[in-house]
């Protein structure tokens, strides 16, 4: 038996995303900028697409562009707005410390190019409040951008809140919404968003796939040229298969949204309230606020590639923040954002569940998490030390 | 997981010499927790002949395997012969290590280096310093 709890990383697809992509891969398989029938087919089915995600995501059709995914959406969508504010002789860009790569990365880009950003403290829970949003924001102020939910610590940050500052203040307002979209409510309108990144792989949906929302009247920079596609923001023939099985799995996701959670954050809680019991353990991420499916501990004394390794050969599948997953010395810097220290932030696991994770499951894990837990630390001279006094317990 | 060759990955789940020496002859420990790893090995010597060599490590997967396949190449041999098995060569018994994991291999070199010089200095036999470079200076805290 294999339990995939990393469903953070990536989930299984629904069989109704994969049907949906089917008959557009051997059926309607024209390219939709061409004019013959099999063309428009596709072309139709492009706009249906794009206007049940806008459904979903309570915005126009016009105003989706389809991407390769989450990563492209946040290149894009930073880039355009830095570039509205650099023409205004705007630039200064709020975002937190705990942002995904594809966002702090490109936020660098901008800042070898002159813009000045500015990286919000998350706390201990990790969230950024309204106010601190309000009171970040200065006349030169051309973009605020908030992850919705952390990918990492499952923290869930008042997006709505923020976006009506940013709305009040007259700047410009993204989030990058890959973890919260399909798991969480969105309406851009009512949550002033101007720009929203989500990513299909992350609610059951294809690979390669997602969706920058702008709002009508904010210019997109192009990043990939060559062809008039997505309004000529986004060149390149669209991927209509992987479009289809993204709206079926994003309409799935939402229609099911309530009762998900629901049965999803039972499974959570029951995880997160086992896994407490471990001595040296602390929950990361902000304990109310959270994604229904997001389990994030760290253990002292332990390293979590190890741990990882221990729990896959016992088919267990989950995720780490520590230096050794990511291939650098330094631990998540999303776990330093929250203040832990280095070598606490080495022993972390993340556990992330969806709908088809099982109380069976949970049971197991709850079973064989501690025993490996205590078989790494009884080999572990930093566990050692801290039993004996030698060196102190941060948890 | 592909990551790992299957030596490294038997020398992980079952690691070969784990444990603490009570009255051990030397003790080194290298690494530190800032950086993810710390190894720690333990000596018994008698007649310049390592007899019995146990490991605790706190870190990934490869630096455990690594201490346990360092432990199996020195136990049994004498002392000059310990010093002289290198990370290159913990790094081939284990059938290669990914590019960005090789320092683990360096620690378990240093760490064996760290208990050798523990057991110098307890006996009062002299040795040359240069063989023993301080933790913390090597290649391994700078490599990535």
């Amino acid at each position: 038996m294999m339990i995939y709890a990393d469903n953070a990383a990536t989930t299984k697809m629904s069989s109704t995303a994969i049907r949906a992509m089917l008959p557009y891969m051997d059926q309607v398989y024209g390219n939709p900028s061409s004019l013959h029938t099999a063309g428009q087919q596709a072309a139709e089915a492009l706009q249906s697409a794009r206007e049940r995600i806008a459904v979903c995501l309570g915005c126009q059709p016009r105003e989706i562009y389809f991407t390769s995914g989450g990563s492209e959406a946040d290149n894009q969508a930073l880039i355009s707005a830095a570039k509205i504010g650099e023409r205004k002789g705007k630039k200064h860009i709020i975002s937190t410390a705990f942002e995904h790569h594809a966002v702090l990365h490109t936020l660098q880009g901008l800042e070898k190019q002159g813009f000045e950003v500015e990286l919000l403290p998350v706390g201990e829970a990790g969230t950024v409040t309204a106010q601190q949003v309000a009171d970040a924001i200065r006349d030169d102020t051309c973009l605020v951008s908030v992850m919705y939910a952390n990918n990492e610590i499952g923290s869930v940050l008042p997006v709505g809140e923020i976006g009506k500052v940013c709305r009040e203040r007259g700047v410009v307002f993204h989030t990058d919404a890959v973890q919260a979209a399909g798991h969480l409510p969105i309406d851009v309108r009512e949550q002033c968003i101007d720009l929203l990144s989500l990513s299909a792989h992350k609610f059951h949906g294809p690979k390669g796939i997602g969706v920058l929302y702008a709002r009508q009247g904010l210019t997109l920079t192009t990043l990939i040229a060559g062809g008039a596609q997505e309004r000529g923001k986004r060149a390149g023939t669209e991927n209509i298969p992987a479009i289809m099985g993204m709206a079926a799995a994003l309409e799935e996701a939402c229609a099911h949204m309530e009762n998900n959670a629901r049965a999803v954050s039972a499974l959570r809680d029951k995880l997160i309230a086992g896994l407490s019991k471990i001595p040296h353990s602390a929950l990361n991420g902000d304990p109310v606020h959270r994604l229904p499916g997001n389990v994030s501990f760290c253990f002292e004394g332990i390293e979590g590639e190890s741990l990882l390794l221990l729990l896959d050969a016992k088919g267990i599948c989950a995720s780490s923040g520590s230096a050794c997953t990511s291939g650098s010395l330094d631990p998540s810097h999303v776990l330093l954002a929250i203040g832990r220290p280095h070598e606490v932030a080495h022993g972390s696991l993340r556990l992330s569940l969806c709908h088809w994770n099982t109380e069976e499951e949970v049971d197991e894990m709850l079973r064989v998490i501690p025993q490996v837990v205590e078989y790494l630390r009884n080999m572990s001279p930093m566990w050692k030390d801290q039993k004996s006094g030698k060196r102190t317990f941060v948890l | 997981m592909a990551l790992y060759t299957k030596t490294v990955m038997d020398h992980f789940m079952n690691p070969r010499n784990v444990g603490e020496i009570e009255n051990a002859d030397g003790v080194g420990e290298v690494g530190n927790a800032k950086c993810g790893d710390i190894m720690k090995m333990y000596l018994k010597i008698k007649d310049g002949i390592i007899e019995d060599i146990k490991f605790e490590t706190f870190g990934c997967g490869n630096a455990i395997a690594s201490s346990s396949m360092a432990t199996e190449m020195i136990k049994g041999k004498s002392i000059e012969e310990a010093l002289a098995v290198t990370n290159k060569q913990v790094v081939e018994a284990l059938g290669g290590l990914p590019v960005h994991k090789l320092h683990c291999s360096v620690l378990a070199e240093e760490a064996v280096k760290s208990a050798v010089k523990d057991y110098y200095d307890r006996n009062g036999i002299p040795y040359d310093k240069k063989r023993f470079p301080d933790c913390g200076n090597c290649e391994a805290c700078h490599m990535v």
